[in-house]
């Protein structure tokens, strides 16, 4: 990323406190245009806040974000979905009752125009606007592989295509930046080789960047750019995957000092 | 496939249509016992007050419990606005046509003034706010007193004489006893065309955005929220043509009485239609229909019973129940009746 360039997405000194308990503070950060940057940390570090921070869920008490230079701090879910924040969730919720596709198309619905009474009434608005957003759907669930199950309903899918149908459906709304709540979770391998091909499609077909939460190592490894590391709401590294991966202060923060150096410091 | 709802779609209004045709031919030949002719025009009203119930608890999944209320208002507004026209409009068609609209109207904006506040909650919370909303409205129509005469319409909600009428005043609304002597311009057909219209309505706004949007509500909020979709907007939607479709039911079905009363629309109301639509499956439609029409004609029916009526009707509502919703009766059904109607299960969602 060059430094004139503005960024997608800046986080400044951001933080959130609940009563007394400070659940992230201080949290930078600055993904560039198609940039893929992971967000790791240990169970309850806080990373799932830093995303409801992020998408207007909790509004932060410190501290400010940016999406290409707008600021976002004090907006609605839906008003950060429609500036182009969208998000996957770490337990899936998809509409279940409602077919692949309408799914989808649910998504796409501030993109579209006609009212109600061209709804009701079938005007030829109605007609045009579903035929496009049909044709946009199945495209997109063409790049997650599940063209094929458009008219299932998705409560009826199996675990891994449910996850990627999250993924279409957050890409229905068109955002700019992509957050991904532990995509791979529950996946076996086969899996999660078909989503690591996936997110590389999406990045380079869509060019949008992507934020990743994850706890599958060798995913974030493998495919983000940069990854970012925090530990009780303090971020405590940043860097490549190799850097992070030889970073004694996080190999720390997963699986505790060694005792002798407990001893040290103390 | 993509069809399958086209198709399903059709075979629905299909069934109101050879509903009307075979009644009739029945009519027509007179083999219709006058026990069955009265009930056609309430049967339509129930039919219709399903179906518009079904778009808040079925497709909204909120469990709303003053139906009775928005019926209650579409019928009085529809009553009053027959009465006062009386002599302008001289055609029972237009009237009629022109009272349901009244109804539907009135009806709405009820919707819309009891569905900003009602909205904010969420389930149990909801229902028992829906359920105190109907009463009030019940409450109020029964304690209104509306007269009108050469100076205008006079209101109070005194007694009738507190209307200080001149000599040629004629009372409208007369509190408990209600509107009297409203033109009897309801028929059967009528009533059909407001279940196809009703039906149309509902099942095109289920199959849009905005139905898509209000289905995702339903099955998951956050994620709704997620994706850009106005919780309080679509809710409302929903809600409010819900409201103007039970105004609609509750003007025809006051065009069918001499004597409308705002006693009739208590809770006991709302619940039976709420029963219509839980038995006939939350979010399908066609089932709305047939169980409004089923169990809206069996208590007749089953006059013949006497003392055991009542008690052979909940028997039956808890046949129907368990033959809709439980495991065991869905593994059944699939199994023996699934070979003869393999095609209309799968269409039946």
């Amino acid at each position: 990323m060059s430094s004139k360039e503005i960024p997608v997405l800046k986080a400044q000194n951001l933080g959130i406190q609940f009563g007394g308990l400070k659940a992230v503070t201080d949290f930078n950060m600055e993904i560039g245009q198609s940039e893929l940057v992971g967000l790791i940390g240990p169970n309850g570090a806080g990373k799932t806040t830093v995303f409801n921070m992020l998408t207007g869920v909790y509004q932060p008490t410190e501290g400010s974000y940016y999406l290409n230079g707008v600021k976002m701090n004090g907006k609605k879910t839906h008003q950060v979905v429609e500036a182009g924040i969208a998000r996957t969730f770490q337990n899936i919720r998809l509409f279940k009752k409602m077919t692949v596709i309408e799914n989808v198309k649910t998504a796409m619905n501030m993109h579209m125009h006609y009212s109600l009474a061209s709804a009701i009434f079938r005007s030829a608005k109605y007609w045009k606007e579903e035929a496009e957003i049909e044709e946009k759907a199945l495209k997109l669930l063409d790049v997650v592989h599940l063209k094929d199950k458009a008219y299932v309903v998705a409560e009826n899918l199996p675990y891994g295509q449910q996850r990627r149908l999250e993924i279409a459906r957050a890409l229905a709304t068109g955002m700019k930046l992509l957050l991904l709540d532990e995509p791979a979770a529950g996946m076996n391998p086969s899996e999660t080789a078909e989503l690591l091909e996936i997110i590389n499609v999406i990045r380079d077909q869509f060019k949008i960047s992507v934020l990743l939460i994850e706890h599958d190592m060798s995913l974030v490894m493998k495919i983000c750019e940069r990854i970012q590391v925090i530990d009780y709401g303090v971020t405590i590294a940043k860097g490549t995957p190799e850097e992070i991966a030889n970073n004694q202060r996080v190999i720390e923060a997963y699986l505790g000092k060694d005792e002798e150096e407990e001893a040290a410091v103390c | 496939m993509k069809n399958k709802k086209l198709k399903s779609n059709l075979i629905t209004y299909g069934i109101v249509l050879a509903a009307f045709v075979i009644v009739e031919i029945m009519m027509a030949t007179g083999n219709i016992t006058s026990l069955l002719k009265g009930l056609l025009v309430p049967l339509c009203v129930y039919v219709v007050l399903a179906i518009s119930l079904n778009l808040v608890v079925g497709i909204s999944g909120e469990l709303s419990l003053g139906h009775a209320g928005f019926m209650c208002v579409g019928a009085f507004a529809g009553a009053f606005f027959s009465k006062c026209m009386q002599d302008v409009l001289t055609v029972s068609g237009v009237r009629l046509f022109c009272a349901i609209l009244v109804g539907a109207a009135v009806a709405a904006v009820f919707g819309v003034l009891i569905g900003i506040p009602v909205l904010r909650l969420k389930g149990d919370y909801l229902a028992i706010v829906t359920l105190a909303f109907g009463e009030i409205i019940k409450n109020i129509i029964n304690a209104f007193y509306i007269g009108k005469d050469s100076n205008g319409f006079h209101m109070t909600m005194k007694d009738q004489f507190s209307l200080g009428m001149e000599a040629d005043g004629v009372v409208i609304l007369n509190g408990p006893q209600g509107i009297t002597g409203t033109p009897k311009d309801a028929t059967f057909a009528a009533g059909i065309i407001l279940i196809l219209v009703t039906l149309f309505i509902v099942l095109n706004l289920i199959d849009s955005r905005d139905g898509r949007a209000i289905q995702s509500i339903r099955d998951n909020r956050i994620a709704a929220e997620s994706i850009g979709i106005g919780i309080t907007k679509y809710k409302l939607m929903a809600f409010t043509v819900s409201a103007a479709l039970a105004g609609a039911a509750g003007a025809l079905y006051a065009h069918n009485l001499s004597t409308l009363v705002a006693k009739k629309f208590d809770y006991n109301q709302s619940i039976m239609i709420l029963v219509f639509v839980v038995l006939g499956g939350i979010g399908n439609i066609r089932g709305s229909i047939i169980a409004a029409v089923v169990l809206t004609a069996l208590p007749e029916l089953l006059r013949g019973l006497s003392d055991y009526r009542m008690l052979i009707y909940s028997i039956i509502l808890i046949v129907i129940m368990l033959f809709n919703w439980a495991p065991k009766a869905l593994e059944w059904r699939e199994r023996y009746l699934g070979r003869f109607f393999k095609k209309s299960a799968e269409e039946g969602e």
